[in-house]
C-alpha cells in the first residue's frame, strides 16, 4: 500500500479555501513541537526539582497553552495592541499587494526589503533638507518621492533581466543588502540630526511631515492607502486587459507569447508596481510610527510579504486577511519573549514554518492523495 | 616580509572562499538534477548553529562538522518532501526554507551568543607545506580540502560516472529519464540532500573556522551569493573554485580597505560583495548561448510521474 499524489480533473473550490486554514493549524501542530522541545532544552533533566523528564514534558504544555495565549490573543484584547497590530499590518499588506502581482506574472521579486529602505530615503529627502516645509503639499509629495524611490530601485532588476537575461532572484535580493547599507551610512553619516546626540538617526519628522491619525486612534491613514491599493489590484486582476495578460503569461507564457504579449514589458510593470508600493510603505513608516530616518526602517516587512502573499492566494483581498495574521506573529513573538523568554526569532520560525506549510497545502487544489493498494501478483509475490 | 604578507592575504581569500565553494558545488549538484533550492541560506545558518553547538557542548569539533551536515541535510530533507512529494512550487519553498532556516538558527543559537569557540586547527601536509610561496597550499584546515576534494569527486562524478549521467538526464528532461525508468524523484531527492549537506558544511566552516563563534544571521548573504556562483560558473565543478576565489578575494579585499582606512564609507565597502555579486551576473548572463549550454532544461520545474 502506498499513498500517491493524483491530479484532479479540475481545481478544488473547496481546497482553494481550505488550504491556509489546514497550512495555519499543521503550523500550530509545528510551533508546539518547538516550544515544547525549547522547554525540554532549558530544563536541566538530571536535576530532580525539576520533575524529570515527564515534568520537563508537562511543563512544555503549560508554556504551550501560554504561548498560544501571548500569541493570538492577548494582542487583540487591548486597544494599544489592536493599534500596533494595524500599524504593522499596513506596510506588510501593501508590499504583498505588489508582490502577488509580481508571483501571479510568474516575475519574481524578492527584493522588497530593499525597495522599502529607498522609498524611506528617497521619501525623506525633502523633511531632511526642508525641515520648515510644513505646507498641504509636503506630505504628497514625500509620498510620491517615496514611491518614485521604490520604483526606481525595482527598475533595476527588472531592467537588467529584459536587457540581459540576468535572474532576477537574485539581484532584487543582492539589492536588498545594498539599500540596507546606504540607508546605515545615510542615517550615521550625512543625513544624521546634527542636534542629536550623535544618535544614528535623521531629525524628527513633525507637523505636515508626519501622517494623520484616523478617529482619536493611533491607526494612520496609511490603512486607507492599503484598501485603496487592494481595491486598485484586484480591479486591475478582474476587469482589465493587463489583469488578463499578467494572468496568461504566469500560468502559460508561450501561450502568451502566441497571443502577442509582451512577457518583458510585464516584468518591467509588475516590478515597478510592486517597488512603488514597497516605496510607500517604506515612506508611510518613515513618515508615521517611526517618525524618522533610522538605520533601520523595517523588520523584515519585505520578507513577511512574501508569505502574505502566498498566504493570500495571491489574491489583493487575501492579502489583507494573511496581512493581519502575519502583523499577528511579530507581535505573539514579542509576546512570547516577554512572558515566556523566548528568542524574538520566534515569528521568523513561525512565519517560515507558515509559508512551508501554505506551499504544501496549496498542491491540494489541483492533486489529490489517493491510497493505492499493493495488487498481489498471481504467484502470490508482492510487487512493488 | 612581502612574500609573508602576501601568503597571509592569500591564505585568508582562500578561507574566505571555502563556505562559498561548499554551499555552491552543493547546490551545482541539487541544480543538475532539476531543482532550484533557493533555500542555501538557511541550510547554511543551521549548518553553523547546530555545528557550535554540538561542537561546543561535546567539545568535539569533528562531532561539530558531523552535526551541521545532519542539520543541512534534514532541511533539504524539509525541502525535498515540499517540492517534490508536494510539487510545492520551487522558488517559493526555498524562499521559506531561508526565512524558517535563519529564524530556527537564532532561536536554538540564543544560547550560544557570545560563547567563544575553539577554531580548528590546520593540517601541515609535511614535506610539501615547506615549499616556498605554494607551500601554503598545503598548510590548510582540513575543512578545505575537504571542500576540494569534494569539488573533484562531483566533477568526475556528473562527467565520468554513470551516476552522474543519470543525474544530468533528470536535470536536463525529466519526462524522458522517467520513461527510461530512472525514479526522478529519488534522484531528485538525493542530489538536494547532497546540496543540504554541503550547504551544512559551508555554515561549520563558518562557525568553526572562519570566525569560531556563532551571531545571529553570520551567514550574512553567502548563501545567495553561493547561488549567484552556480550561475557564474555555467553550472561547471571547475568554474565554481575560480568564482569562489574571485568572490573571497572581493570581500577581503574591503576588510583589508575597512582595515586601512581607505576615504570611502564602510558601508560601501561592505556592499562590494553583493554589487560585485549583481555585476557578475549580468556579465554571465549577457552571453546567452554560454549560459544556455549548461543549463539544466528543466531547471524549477516540477515533476509529477504519470503512472
Amino acid at each position: 500500500m502506498r499513498v500517491e499524489l493524483v491530479r484532479r480533473s479540475e481545481r478544488s473550490a473547496a481546497m482553494a479555501y481550505l488550504s491556509p486554514l489546514l497550512a495555519l493549524l499543521l503550523t500550530l501542530i509545528g510551533g508546539a513541537l518547538i516550544v515544547i522541545v525549547w522547554r525540554l532544552s532549558t530544563v536541566d533533566l538530571s536535576n530532580p526539582a525539576s520533575g524529570g523528564f515527564f515534568g520537563a514534558l508537562q511543563q512544555g504544555f503549560v508554556d504551550y497553552g501560554r504561548f498560544l495565549y501571548v500569541f493570538f490573543i492577548e494582542p487583540l484584547t487591548e486597544l494599544w495592541s489592536l493599534e500596533e497590530l494595524v500599524a504593522k499590518a499596513t506596510p506588510i499588506i501593501l508590499v504583498a499587494i505588489g508582490l502577488s502581482l509580481c508571483y501571479l506574472s510568474n516575475t519574481w521579486n524578492i527584493g522588497a526589503e530593499g525597495q522599502i529602505a529607498v522609498g524611506a530615503i528617497t521619501g525623506s529627502f525633502l523633511p531632511i533638507f526642508f525641515p520648515d516645509w510644513h505646507g498641504p503639499f509636503m506630505l504628497p509629495a514625500m509620498l510620491i518621492l517615496g514611491m518614485l524611490g521604490g520604483m526606481a530601485y525595482a527598475a533595476i532588476p527588472a531592467l537588467l533581466k529584459i536587457r540581459f537575461g540576468t535572474n532576477e532572484i537574485l539581484t532584487s535580493l543582492m539589492l536588498v543588502y545594498v539599500a540596507q547599507l546606504f540607508l546605515d551610512y545615510l542615517a550615521r553619516g550625512p543625513w544624521r540630526n546634527p542636534a542629536g546626540h550623535n544618535f544614528p538617526d535623521s531629525r524628527a519628522f513633525d507637523g505636515g511631515q508626519i501622517l494623520p491619525t484616523l478617529f482619536d486612534t493611533n491607526i494612520r491613514i496609511s490603512l486607507i492607502f492599503v484598501f485603496v491599493a487592494a481595491f486598485a489590484a484586484w480591479f486591475l486582476m478582474r476587469w482589465t486587459k493587463m489583469g488578463f495578460q499578467i494572468k496568461v503569461l504566469g500560468q502559460a507564457p508561450r501561450a502568451g507569447a502566441f497571443a502577442g504579449f509582451s512577457q518583458s514589458r510585464m516584468v518591467l510593470i509588475t516590478f515597478l508596481i510592486s517597488g512603488a508600493l514597497a516605496g510607500l510603505a517604506g515612506i508611510s513608516e518613515v513618515a508615521g510610527p517611526v517618525g524618522q530616518l533610522r538605520t533601520t526602517v523595517s523588520p523584515g516587512y519585505g520578507f513577511t510579504a512574501i508569505i502574505v502573499a502566498f498566504l493570500g492566494r495571491l489574491n489583493p483581498i487575501g492579502a489583507i486577511f494573511a496581512g493581519f495574521l502575519l502583523a499577528l506573529s511579530y507581535l505573539g513573538g514579542e509576546g512570547a519573549q516577554i512572558a515566556l523568554g523566548m528568542s524574538d526569532q520566534t515569528t521568523r520560525v513561525f512565519q517560515g514554518m507558515l509559508l512551508f506549510f501554505v506551499l504544501a497545502c496549496d498542491s491540494f487544489i489541483f492533486y489529490r492523495l489517493q491510497i493505492v493498494r499493493t495488487p498481489v501478483m498471481q504467484t502470490g509475490t508482492v510487487a512493488s | 616580509m612581502t612574500t609573508l604578507m602576501l601568503e597571509g592575504i592569500l591564505l585568508t581569500i582562500i578561507t574566505a572562499a571555502t563556505p562559498l565553494l561548499f554551499a555552491s558545488i552543493g547546490e551545482l549538484v541539487t541544480e543538475r538534477s532539476g531543482v532550484l533550492n533557493l533555500g542555501v541560506e538557511g541550510m547554511m545558518a543551521m549548518g553553523a548553529v547546530v555545528g557550535f553547538a554540538v561542537a561546543h557542548s561535546t567539545g568535539n569539533i569533528a562531532l561539530g562538522v558531523v552535526g551541521a551536515i545532519v542539520a543541512g541535510m534534514a532541511m533539504a530533507a524539509l525541502f525535498g518532501v515540499v517540492t517534490l512529494i508536494f510539487v510545492a512550487n520551487q522558488v517559493a519553498s526555498g524562499l521559506a526554507l531561508t526565512l524558517f532556516g535563519l529564524g530556527l538558527s537564532g532561536l536554538i543559537g540564543d544560547a550560544f551568543v557570545g560563547v567563544p569557540g575553539a577554531g580548528l586547527a590546520r593540517v601541515s601536509i609535511p614535506g610539501l607545506s615547506d615549499l616556498p610561496v605554494v607551500g601554503l597550499l598545503f598548510r590548510l584546515d582540513p575543512l578545505t580540502y575537504l571542500a576540494v576534494a569534494i569539488t573533484i569527486a562531483v566533477s568526475w562524478f556528473l562527467f565520468r560516472m554513470r551516476g552522474g549521467l543519470i543525474l544530468r538526464a533528470v536535470g536536463d528532461s525529466h519526462v524522458s529519464a522517467h520513461a527510461l525508468g530512472y525514479s526522478v524523484i529519488r534522484v531528485r531527492f538525493m542530489a538536494v540532500l547532497f546540496g543540504g549537506a554541503c550547504a551544512g558544511l559551508a555554515g561549520a566552516y563558518l562557525s568553526l573556522v572562519y570566525t569560531p563563534q556563532w551571531t545571529q544571521a553570520m551567514t550574512a548573504g553567502r548563501g545567495w551569493i553561493a547561488l549567484a556562483l552556480v550561475v557564474f560558473a555555467t553550472w561547471l565543478p571547475g568554474r565554481v573554485v575560480i568564482g569562489a576565489l574571485l568572490f573571497g578575494g572581493v570581500s577581503i579585499l574591503q576588510l583589508h580597505a575597512q582595515a586601512l582606512g581607505v576615504g570611502v564609507p564602510s558601508q560601501f565597502l561592505s556592499a562590494l560583495p553583493y554589487l560585485t555579486t549583481i555585476v557578475v551576473l549580468v556579465i554571465i548572463s549577457r552571453n546567452r548561448a554560454l549560459v544556455r549550454a549548461n543549463t539544466p532544461a528543466a531547471l524549477g520545474q516540477s515533476f509529477v510521474p504519470d503512472r
